[in-house]
């Protein structure tokens, strides 16, 4: 589905080969700081490669609509933002900045259910813990049904617990939706228990890894 | 009651600089170190509007389109480089072509309205009229479009994380930017309708307290300056505008990415 050929993103950056198969979970393991963010905002086009290209389903992603692109492959930051307002307001932004019709309150609930956050929709988000923060941009991303979720560390401020059981919840919807999934994760445990690639990530170089 | 124009002597003007004595007795007295900039604003306010002055008589006294036009020319001119120096290194060359569109533009078609539709002065290009009405919607919409571009340079540093949310979420750049064009548009325009607000009870603007001292009538008085605030909120609305909705396309590339990610 997304294939890396001799990609570079100034020295941060460095792939010669990378294949990401459709409807499958990958997971980016390795040390902060080896570019496993940078890959993803690469796959999102939030950044461009410096060099070499990147194909999303056959085509080159140069050549796709940045905004389109984006609307497919979703992202979620590890420190998302909120925006002022409601649990709601926040759920539906993203179909707000799509122009796309609104969920009902019912959706609303059941995806915030999937990441354990049980607040009426009409709960301010301004006193949010880091926690719940996160896990309402999860529900946020999810929502946007997309072809593919690029997630970076997203459980990195839950407690080890609810970690388990939100991962657990969030990857079993999407391999249900036969969606694609790409993970930033520092946890090797959970990249076993749910990829099926893990790719090893140092210095901005993939160091082995592959099917699981 | 004697309407006449009291004409006012160099002695006369001369005892009003009696308040700069005032002032540099209080920066003294506090020790506060602006004598230097009192002595200079005092200077350069007494010699610039002594030339203009001259430069207005022979200007009024031999109508000309082209001279006219020169004088509102070098007046955006001015206005463009004076905010270019307020944001010495903040803007980039984009933004600055934006500024340099933005400006003279919002200004000259309030200007052009107000001369053709409002007033219609003939001749149109009469100095007595065009200049001193060029002069404010000018010095406004320099006013209004420092502090769009003030607000929107600081927002797009605060808001970094919003802008990429935005993005992330799949919006255009124009939805990421939406709330730091209007948060810039609502602070450019502000001043002027506050100034609106407090008009005539607060306090009796320049223009019309000039026009009733030199012997026009109130009533009329009040008809130019309710139609100059007019243009002037006009002005400082259409530059702002025109900078805004420009201006956020500069802190993006052609791939819709926000260039500080670059």
């Amino acid at each position: 589905m997304i294939e890396f050929h001799d990609v570079a993103y100034k020295d941060i950056i460095k792939i010669d080969n990378l294949v990401i198969r459709e409807g499958e979970v990958t997971c980016l393991v390795g040390k902060s700081g080896g570019g496993k963010s940078t890959l993803l905002k690469l796959l999102n086009k939030t950044i461009s490669p410096t060099r070499g290209k990147i194909l999303y389903k056959g085509e080159d992603l140069a050549a796709i609509d940045s905004v389109e692109h984006r609307r497919r492959v979703v992202y979620l930051n590890q420190k998302p933002h909120l925006f002022p307002g409601t649990i709601k307001d926040n759920l539906l932004q993203g179909f707000y900045f799509q122009r796309r019709k609104a969920p009902s309150d019912e959706a609303l609930q059941d995806v915030l259910e999937w990441v354990r956050l049980r607040k009426p929709l009409s709960t301010d988000v301004a006193n949010f813990s880091g926690g719940e923060a996160q896990r309402l941009a999860l529900a946020r991303v999810l929502l946007l049904d997309a072809e593919v979720y690029l997630f970076d560390e997203p459980s990195s401020a839950l407690d080890d617990e609810t970690e388990d059981i939100v991962l657990d919840t969030v990857v079993r919807c999407v391999k249900e939706k036969k969606k694609t999934l790409v993970m930033v994760t520092h946890s090797k445990e959970h990249a076993r228990r749910h990829a099926d690639s893990i790719h090893h990530m140092h210095e901005g170089r993939l160091q082995g890894g592959g099917k699981t | 009651m004697n309407t006449e124009i009291i004409e006012l002597t160099h002695i006369q003007v001369l005892l009003g600089y009696v308040f700069i004595l005032l002032v540099f007795f209080i920066l003294k007295r506090q020790s506060i170190r602006r004598e230097k900039e009192l002595f200079i604003a005092t200077l350069r306010m007494t010699l610039q509007l002594v030339l203009v002055g001259y430069l207005l008589t022979v200007i009024i006294e031999n109508p000309h389109p082209l001279v006219t036009f020169a004088v509102i020319t070098v007046m955006l001119g001015f206005a463009v480089f004076t905010v270019f120096r307020k944001f010495k290194g903040r803007l980039s060359p984009s933004l600055k072509r934006v500024a340099l569109f933005a400006l003279p533009s919002g200004s000259l078609i309030a200007l052009f309205y107000f001369i053709f539709a409002v007033i219609r002065v003939e001749p149109y290009y009469n100095p007595q009229y065009f200049i001193p009405i060029a002069g404010m919607i000018v010095g406004n919409s320099m006013t209004g479009i420092t502090l769009g571009i003030h607000t929107m340079l600081t927002r797009f540093t605060d808001k970094k994380e919003a802008v990429m949310e935005a993005l992330h979420l799949g919006a255009t750049p124009m939805d990421a930017s939406r709330d730091i064009v209007n948060d810039s548009f609502d602070a450019a325009i502000m001043p002027t309708l506050n100034n609106m607000l407090g008009m005539g009870i607060i306090f009796l603007p320049g223009m019309m307290t000039g026009q009733i001292l030199a012997g026009v009538s109130p009533v009329t008085s009040i008809l130019y300056q309710i139609g100059v605030m007019l243009g002037i909120l006009g002005g400082v609305a259409l530059s702002t505008y025109f900078f805004l909705v420009l201006g956020y396309r500069t802190f993006f590339n052609s791939e819709a990415q926000l260039k500080t990610m670059l």
